[in-house]
């Protein structure tokens, strides 16, 4: 294959860890990969774009209060459509790169393959694969014609992987008029007081299920993440119930993750839950239903009441110190 | 919130007399999907979700519908009208979402829509609601079946209109909403001038269970059946074909050993512990 694009998100000069990853797999289907970007500081992140396999980098530059996805989706559009695309365009899986594959998508009339986990190259382009029916099947999927090929692909799918080249070539692009679809404008932006890792790229995240009984256990959860120095996180249920935010959210509706250590704290380990961290490398899981799916997956399971095994746990590690 | 309003057997037909805005319409897309806590099958030669059977609604969309139905009321009037598409002329699901309250349903349902991609399907709802031209449209960020999470945003571009996905919090202003959104590292605040499209994620809400009297009601609300034919649109475009994209193959995926299993006596942190010693975690 001759050319793909990754949409690389970049915040500050710094790319996200989920762009590098994709220039890895870019690197290993086409000869060319090219970063498209967006926001202050894309000459910048173009040192480490190329280091990792970018030869240029088309600069969208500061959205002023836009969002992303109109304005950056158009951007892709009117490249493409003045000649010299790429065969596929590589996304993240993230809030912005939903909004600019499916603004790219319809602007060019061409479909997504979303939820991507792996990919590999056929005698017929790329296949890309996907978790099905909570992680017990594997769907392989191709796309029959129409390009440029567009794949949203989940966080940590591929290992980030520097190819030794020097600073991608920053290309400023015009940005088309995007009429009223660019009508949302961001008036205040709230940064949440983040103490340790991001879940998507914690070592170890604790997340914590149903089975914490009410909002307020979920410290628990917190207090052990924190002495782990890992991220919390949570199952569907308790988002869905409002205890903690969205972002919090483990599974095939929220975030895929990896880490070495993953303690599941009153987690019962539905299907759509089980598919976002089953690829951890040690998982333990707490849980008094001994029935409970999670405990089939788990390295080690722990039968018994979360309120009473994790202050204990807490307090164990906590006397370490 | 009208208080007035709780006493009206339907929502939107008299405005409120304090706090009113304009009367708001509002669609909300919703999908019927096969109970995801029963046992679900891709069929074998088409690797489509098998959808024969009773659908239900989406849990997701359930935050949607109550979305609407409280912005409706903060508005003072209007209606909240459903959007659905099936290929099998299945309203299960929305009659559970018209008993909690929506005022009507449209389904699209023809044959030629089954393997719709997300695109496809955005065709659709964009034909349907350019029809009545609501003000606002929900949906959810996504559907617990098929999870592609795209739709809304290609809806919003064959529309030309704006989108805010991933809401934690909606409200109205004037010609306009002011929206949270979920970011990587808190949320936005965005304002969205109207028509628009935005997408909720669960929680933001809690929905209603429908009350005896809204089930009761729902089967008389109205719930237009259309066809492709009637949106003019071109088949080729949906369906499978239309999604110009296949599956290869379905496979079982590796699966993970379970290890140990112990039942904790008072003592089982101390397992954790020693685990967590040979990982060297701790």
């Amino acid at each position: 294959m001759e050319k793909i694009w990754v949409l690389a998100e970049q915040s500050r000069g710094e790319p996200s860890s989920t762009a590098l990853e994709l220039l890895a797999a870019a690197g290993g289907h086409a000869s060319v990969v090219e970063a498209v970007s967006w926001g202050e500081g894309v000459a910048q992140a173009a040192q480490v774009l190329g280091e990792h396999g970018a030869s240029k980098v088309y600069d969208c530059r500061g959205l002023g209060s836009s969002l992303p996805g109109p304005r950056v989706g158009a951007a892709i559009a009117s490249l493409v459509e003045a000649g010299g695309g790429p065969d596929c365009i590589f996304v993240g899986q993230t809030y912005d790169g939903r909004d600019v594959a499916g603004r790219v998508s319809a602007r060019l009339d061409v479909p997504l393959l979303t939820n991507v986990v792996g990919l590999s190259s056929g005698d017929e382009g790329l296949v890309s694969e996907h978790a099905a029916f909570g992680g017990s099947k594997v769907v392989r999927a191709r796309f029959t014609g129409a390009k440029p090929e567009v794949f949203v692909v989940r966080a940590k799918t591929f290992t980030a992987a520097a190819t030794g080249g020097s600073a991608a070539e920053v290309v400023p692009v015009e940005l088309p008029d995007t009429g009223a679809t660019d009508g949302a404008k961001v008036v205040g932006r709230h940064e949440e007081e983040q103490e340790g890792p991001k879940l998507d790229e914690a070592d170890v995240v604790v997340s914590g299920g149903r089975g914490l009984g009410a909002a307020e256990n979920y410290a628990l959860v917190e207090e052990l993440a924190k002495l782990l120095k890992g991220a919390p996180g949570a199952s569907r249920a308790i988002v869905d119930a409002g205890w903690v935010p969205y972002s919090h959210q483990v599974g095939q509706t929220g975030k895929t993750v990896k880490p070495s250590l993953y303690i599941a704290c009153g987690i019962s380990g539905a299907t759509q839950h089980m598919v976002g961290m089953k690829g951890a490398k040690n998982i333990i899981a707490v849980n008094k239903d001994e029935s409970a799916p999670i405990f089939s997956i788990a390295d080690l399971g722990i039968v018994g009441d979360v309120h009473k095994v994790l202050p204990k746990l807490i307090d164990a590690i906590r006397a370490r110190s | 919130m009208c208080p007035k309003l709780s006493f009206l057997p339907r929502v939107g037909q008299v405005p409120c007399i304090s706090g009113t805005i304009r009367d708001m319409n509002v669609a909300v897309c919703v999908k019927q999907i096969p109970d995801p806590a029963g046992e679900l099958s891709l069929d074998p030669s088409t690797h489509n979700l098998v959808r024969e059977g009773k659908l239900v609604l989406d849990d997701s969309d359930s935050y949607g519908v109550e979305m609407a139905l409280q912005l409706v009321e903060s508005a003072g009037g209007g209606d909240v009208t459903l959007v659905s598409m099936a290929p099998n002329g299945e309203t299960s699901g929305l009659r559970t979402a018209l008993a909690m309250g929506a005022t009507a349903a449209v389904l699209i349902s023809d044959a030629a829509l089954a393997g719709s991609d997300a695109l496809g399907t955005a065709r659709v709802l964009a034909a349907a609601i350019r029809r009545f031209q609501p003000d606002l449209v929900l949906a959810a960020t996504e559907s617990t079946d098929g999870y592609t999470g795209t739709t809304p945003v290609q809806l919003a571009e064959l529309l030309g209109w704006p989108s805010v996905t991933f809401a934690k919090h909606v409200e109205l202003g004037e010609g306009l909403v002011k929206v949270r959104r979920q970011t990587e590292a808190g949320y936005d605040e965005v304002e969205c001038p109207l028509p628009a499209v935005v997408t909720v994620t669960a929680g933001v809400v809690e929905p209603r269970y429908p009350s005896f009297k809204g089930i009761m009601a729902a089967r008389s609300k109205p719930l237009d059946e259309l066809t492709i034919a009637d949106l003019g649109i071109d088949p080729s475009q949906l369906g499978a074909a239309g999604a110009r994209q296949e599956v290869v193959s379905v496979e079982d995926a590796a699966a993970r050993q379970s290890g140990e299993i112990v039942v904790d006596e008072g003592d089982a942190h101390e397992r954790v512990v020693a685990f967590l010693e040979r990982i060297k975690v701790l």
